[in-house]
């Protein structure tokens, strides 16, 4: 059943079409994949007798001619995702229970296109990490190991579950989202292709919020081509979400033309950071000469406030998180831990189900939104988020994309950069401008680190224009011609 | 601007956040840090610069200002640690 599980979610669409297999007997393929991969940890919740139902009725469809854009593909939702009567837990102890009685609408959207459910991917708690290590229900392992050396390594994070199931072949594809690089970085540590569209390209309706001026849902796919099919089944305007474009969703697979002639790309001079490793730079570098054969017109560019774009980050996202999380108090959903009157019920409830990430985000944005410090933090951050925005509207006069590392590192191993959130959060410091500045951008694997580890190249594109980030994608996935496979894949003997 | 012990038992406070009192210097320090590290942004002149609002220049929609959704009492109350008839219960709040 291998063969199921390892083709490109773009060659089973094609199988299914022909009738060489059925959507039940993919799916079935796929529930055995993900039962064989269970020591990865990478799913909270599995769903296979829901995926099988799933894909009975993707098969009537089918025979009906009623079958939509992704009927019959089997996929893994970040359980970030509200599932209509699946436990939906952010992988967070205080949403203990929680089965949404409605479906968020991303998801319905996939499900609307034809598309099944494997199951309910691990991340990190609340989307706060990059790491996976903070999830409520226990690491996510990369199904990647260094060259000589099986210590376990982190897949990346946020959408850690997401992108390793992705690489172990468990799912065609996978969606996550993305607020400062939680769809890239796992993206690049797992050797995939990871894509966060243009703020407001999907809907966050449903989708539980973390910083909602900056979240956005995004596939993690195989192919370039998997994620331009993937996107244009997510995407699309919802009067539910008040910041979702009401604008037409492209055909983004008929973008991938291969032909970037003339294209200027822009390498920008400040990503060049103290202490990133050589074969980073040389990678990029690679890149750059990939697209330049293609035809494309690599151009320095500079983003002189890019240095400050981690710390504006660090104030904007706990903020927002800080807020938002107010909602869990013991009262309406999930965990409660009893207190003798209600202020002290609300405090135990969070101080016990929130971990220590969560807790130290939702403090630091308490203070920076408090009487007195508003304006010195929240404000400023504000400012110097309007100053990164202009840097790329500047760049992109002159350019139509612009090329980065995604990562400045490859995965760590389990259990690293835990006792120092800084270093932590340093990981983002190539994926949170775009982030900031609500560009798409997406994660290419382009090669492997000195220890035998993926690495990926970021491109950035103008607002809404998906199109060409796919296309020069496309031609960078060319270039690269990845064929590495991780130490683990579910299903070969 | 440091950040002490009793700050952080301030802000767990707002943030109806119980934080066990041997973790307050631990977090205290780790605040700091954070804030620390922050700081590089009081370097930036934005004088003049228009805090951001929205990353994406778009018109809300308008809609008609009827009832879109509702009457579902069940389902508002199903995840409640503790509901009856249809109401949240909370610990009592009323002397």
């Amino acid at each position: 059943m291998a063969t199921l599980t390892e083709q490109t979610l773009a060659a089973a669409r094609d199988g299914l079409a022909t009738g060489d297999f059925s959507a039940v007997e993919l799916t079935r393929a796929h529930i055995a994949a993900v039962e064989a991969a269970r020591p990865l940890n990478a799913f909270i919740t599995e769903t296979p007798e829901k995926a099988l139902a799933m894909a009975a009725e993707s098969d009537k469809r089918r025979q009906a001619g009623e079958a939509g854009l992704l009927e019959g593909i089997p996929l893994a939702v970040k359980d970030l995702f509200c599932t209509e009567g699946v436990l939906t837990t952010a992988g967070s102890h205080i949403l203990d229970g929680f089965e949404p009685p409605y479906e968020s609408t991303v998801t319905a959207n996939l499900w609307r296109a034809g598309a099944v459910m494997l199951g309910k991917a691990n991340m990190d708690e609340f989307a706060m990490g990059s790491s996976n290590m903070t999830s409520f229900y226990g690491a996510v392992e990369s199904p990647w190991r260094r060259r000589g050396d099986n210590r376990p390594l982190v897949p990346g994070g946020s959408s850690g579950g997401s992108a390793a199931v992705v690489a172990a072949r468990c799912a065609l594809a996978a969606i996550g989202t993305d607020t400062g690089g939680s769809i890239r970085q796992p993206a690049s540590f797992c050797g995939i292709v990871g894509l966060k569209p243009t703020y407001g390209r999907c809907s966050r309706w449903g989708t539980v919020a973390f910083a909602s001026s900056l979240d956005q849902a995004g596939p993690l796919t195989r192919t370039v081509r998997d994620a331009a099919l993937m996107l244009r089944a997510m995407a699309g305007h919802d009067a539910k979400d008040s910041t979702s474009v009401n604008r037409p969703v492209p055909d983004y697979e008929a973008a991938l033309t291969g032909d970037i002639r003339g294209l200027k790309v822009g390498i920008p001079t400040e990503y060049r950071v103290d202490g990133m490793a050589a074969e980073i730079d040389t990678l990029w570098q690679q890149g750059i000469d990939w697209l330049r054969q293609a035809g494309a017109e690599p151009v320095e560019i500079s983003l002189p406030h890019t240095r400050y774009a981690l710390p504006t980050y660090y104030i904007v996202a706990p903020a927002e998180a800080s807020s938002n999380l107010a909602r869990y108090d013991g009262v309406r959903f999930g965990l409660r831990v009893p207190g003798d009157n209600l202020s002290e019920m609300y405090e135990a409830t969070r101080g016990e189900g929130f971990g220590a990430e969560v807790q130290r985000r939702v403090l630091i944005g308490t203070y920076v939104l408090s009487a007195g410090y508003y304006d010195a933090y929240y404000n400023k951050a504000r400012r110097v988020r309007t100053l990164i925005a202009n840097d790329f509207a500047r760049a992109f006069e002159n350019v139509d994309v612009v090329l980065t590392p995604t990562a400045p590192s490859a995965a760590f191993a389990v259990g690293e950069k835990m006792d120092d959130p800084i270093a932590m959060y340093l990981n983002d410091v190539f994926t949170v401008p775009a982030s900031l500045a609500g560009l798409p951008a997406i994660s290419v694997p382009a090669g492997l680190s000195g220890d035998g580890l993926p690495l990926g190249l970021q491109l950035i594109g103008r607002a809404f224009d998906e199109e060409t980030v796919l296309k020069v994608a496309g031609v960078l996935e060319e270039g690269a011609s990845f064929t590495a496979e991780p130490a683990f894949i579910a299903g070969r003997g | 601007m440091a950040v002490d012990k009793a700050t952080v038992a301030k802000i767990a406070k707002l943030a109806r956040l119980r934080v066990p009192e041997e973790n307050l210097d631990g977090l205290a320090g780790e605040l700091n840090n954070i804030l620390g590290w922050i700081e590089q942004l009081s370097e930036l002149d934005t004088d003049g610069v228009e805090p951001m609002t929205s990353v994406v220049a778009m018109t809300p929609l308008q809609r008609d200002d009827t009832v879109t959704d509702g009457g579902r009492p069940e389902d508002v109350v199903r995840n409640a640690p503790e509901a009856v008839g249809g109401y949240f219960v909370v610990p009592k709040v009323i002397e």
